[in-house]
């Protein structure tokens, strides 16, 4: 294993404070127990947005803590679900009064823990659980699909609704619209290391892929031999539109994400290779995000998102945002 | 049971996880996201190094630290289930007035029953809980039907060891194992494994004492 570290101990907190010196104008982190908020308080009467997940994925959730996005983000360690004390002394710290809509990406780990935390606490919340990963086939499986990239996805749109006065009931509902209308996918070339564990989390051949691969390397459809970017492309794709059937012409946000170890130089090839096979079906690109948002350490490899949009999508997509790892209209 | 007896019996178990690691991650690796191990041993040590807190307090107290402990230490689904096993013990009735062998099963079972709910999961879904809830059944049963107290814990060694081995078979339904579907097959659940050596451990330390 080669990584920038000094101990696996201190992995995170060193990560996190300077993440904290590094945004300082955007973000505060607080330690034991470990949360990020915004460097300004919660405007009054204005619903705050907590996320949260295993560290690992950045830049989510703590890139897209600020204004426009999330009010607090909780990390847990590398790949490991946050705790209730987190999210309840996040919330104490960011809820203004008009209560707390929790973000939770569907995975069992996370979604226990923000379950206990929303138990325990005491004011109004809500949570709207993500679960875009079309990989994974439905079946009578009640864990169900996976949580991943679309998540930003979601931050970002309700994160402008909150913003500009929406209520608890109407972030949520708005919540569960964007992640009804996305749908990801992703394929791995290589595996990724948690720093405590010291060797790869999976193996995987010089000539393979993993196709469907969750954000921690965890096995998906099946294992492929290599393929073109075209063909990868277009496989993404396929799925992805079985999944959530645009209409022709319908205007759809394209996201290729990267999982931390692939250039942009291939991630805006996928862009193009994607753009040709929507090009081909009439649907029409009207937004587009590039770039690593939802990672998975080191990992090679990219997941594509599509979301479907209409105005008021397009509206909240549009509106205004600060966050370390997003910033437009400012 | 005493927490004299919760913080020996956290010192075995700790001797057991780490002879046993290596294989607990293999089996994580395989199926899993391999932060099982890393996620038992880390709960493991934040429950002794309680010991000074923990020592003189009333055991209903002594099981809620140790609940909110490794439920903000361990993380991911571990803590929950854990912390929400001990928090449900913790609210055993009476408990500070004495919990003989009966309520110690009595106030485990209860936490086994509540930690089926947090993760609605049960038998058969290749989880910790192929070992847990037989073992939780297996010494009620042994309570209602009158037993030895070491033939009920002899029993219960055996259950455990056959529900760990009977996930190797089963299509997962739960956990990260779950987005597996077949692939799955053919593997020990790592949360089954580590679970069976903690009730392995605790109920030999009971018999050769």
């Amino acid at each position: 294993m080669k990584k920038f570290m000094n101990s696996a101990d201190d992995f995170l907190k060193e990560s996190l404070k300077g993440f904290g010196a590094a945004h300082q104008d955007i973000v505060n982190c607080h330690y034991d127990p470990n949360f990020i908020t915004r460097a300004t308080p919660t405007k009054e009467g204005k619903v705050a947005l907590i996320s949260g997940g295993g560290s690992g994925h950045e830049p989510m959730h703590g890139g897209l803590v600020g204004y426009g996005m999330l009010d607090a983000a909780c990390p847990g360690f590398v790949f490991s679900s946050p705790t209730p004390d987190q999210m309840l002394a996040a919330a104490e710290k960011v809820d203004s009064g008009a209560g707390v809509l929790f973000i939770v990406k569907n995975y069992s780990g996370d979604v226990m823990n923000f379950q206990m935390a929303a138990e325990m606490m005491q004011g109004p919340n809500e949570s709207v659980l993500t679960n875009d990963d079309v990989a994974v086939e439905d079946s009578s499986f009640t864990t169900g699909r996976r949580g991943v990239a679309a998540t930003v996805v979601v931050e970002k749109i309700v994160g402008s609704l909150a913003e500009h006065g929406g209520s608890l009931q109407e972030c949520k509902a708005l919540g569960d619209k964007v992640n009804k209308n996305s749908g990801s996918m992703g394929v791995a070339f290589s595996s990724c290391t948690v720093p405590a564990a010291g060797k790869p989390n999976f193996d995987i051949g010089d000539d393979e892929m993993e196709f469907g691969v969750g954000i921690h390397g965890e096995p998906g459809r099946r294992r492929d031999k290599m393929k073109s970017a075209q063909e990868i492309t277009n496989e993404l794709l396929e799925a992805i539109n079985e999944d959530l059937k645009p209409e022709t012409n319908e205007e759809i946000l394209l996201f290729v994400n990267g999982m931390g170890g692939t250039p942009l130089t291939e991630l805006y090839l996928i862009y193009d290779n994607a753009k040709n096979m929507l090009d081909k079906k009439n649907i029409k690109i009207s937004r587009s995000l590039v770039g690593n948002y939802c990672t998975s350490l080191e990992m090679q490899g990219a997941s594509i998102t599509l979301t479907k949009l209409d105005e008021e999508l397009l509206k909240h997509w549009d509106s205004s945002v600060h966050t370390a790892a997003m910033r437009w209209g400012v | 049971m005493s927490v004299n007896f919760l913080i020996h019996r956290a010192k075995e178990i700790q001797a057991v996880i780490d002879a046993n690691a290596s294989e607990i991650e293999k089996l994580d690796q395989e199926i899993g996201d391999g932060d099982h191990i890393f996620n038992v041993q880390r709960g493991i040590k934040l429950v002794i190094e309680l010991e000074a807190v923990i020592k003189d307090l009333p055991i209903s107290k002594a099981l809620n630290q140790i609940a909110m402990k490794v439920l903000s230490g361990i993380g991911g689904s571990s803590g929950a289930l854990f912390g929400t096993l001990f928090m449900t013990m913790a609210k055993g009735k009476d408990i500070d007035n004495g919990v003989d062998y009966k309520k110690a099963i009595e106030i485990f079972a209860d936490g086994v029953e509540a930690v089926k709910q947090r993760g609605k999961a049960d038998v058969g879904e290749k989880t910790m809980m192929d070992v847990l809830i037989p073992v939780s059944n297996c010494l009620k049963k042994g309570v209602e039907d009158n037993k030895d107290v070491k033939e009920i814990l002899q029993e219960a060694i055996e259950v455990a060891e056959k529900g760990m081995f009977s996930t190797k078979d089963l299509l997962a339904t739960k956990g990260r194992a779950s987005f597996l579907g077949e692939r799955a097959k053919g593997h020990i659940d790592p949360g089954a494994r580590s679970s069976q050596l903690m009730i392995k451990t605790v109920c030999e330390s009971v018999l050769n004492s």
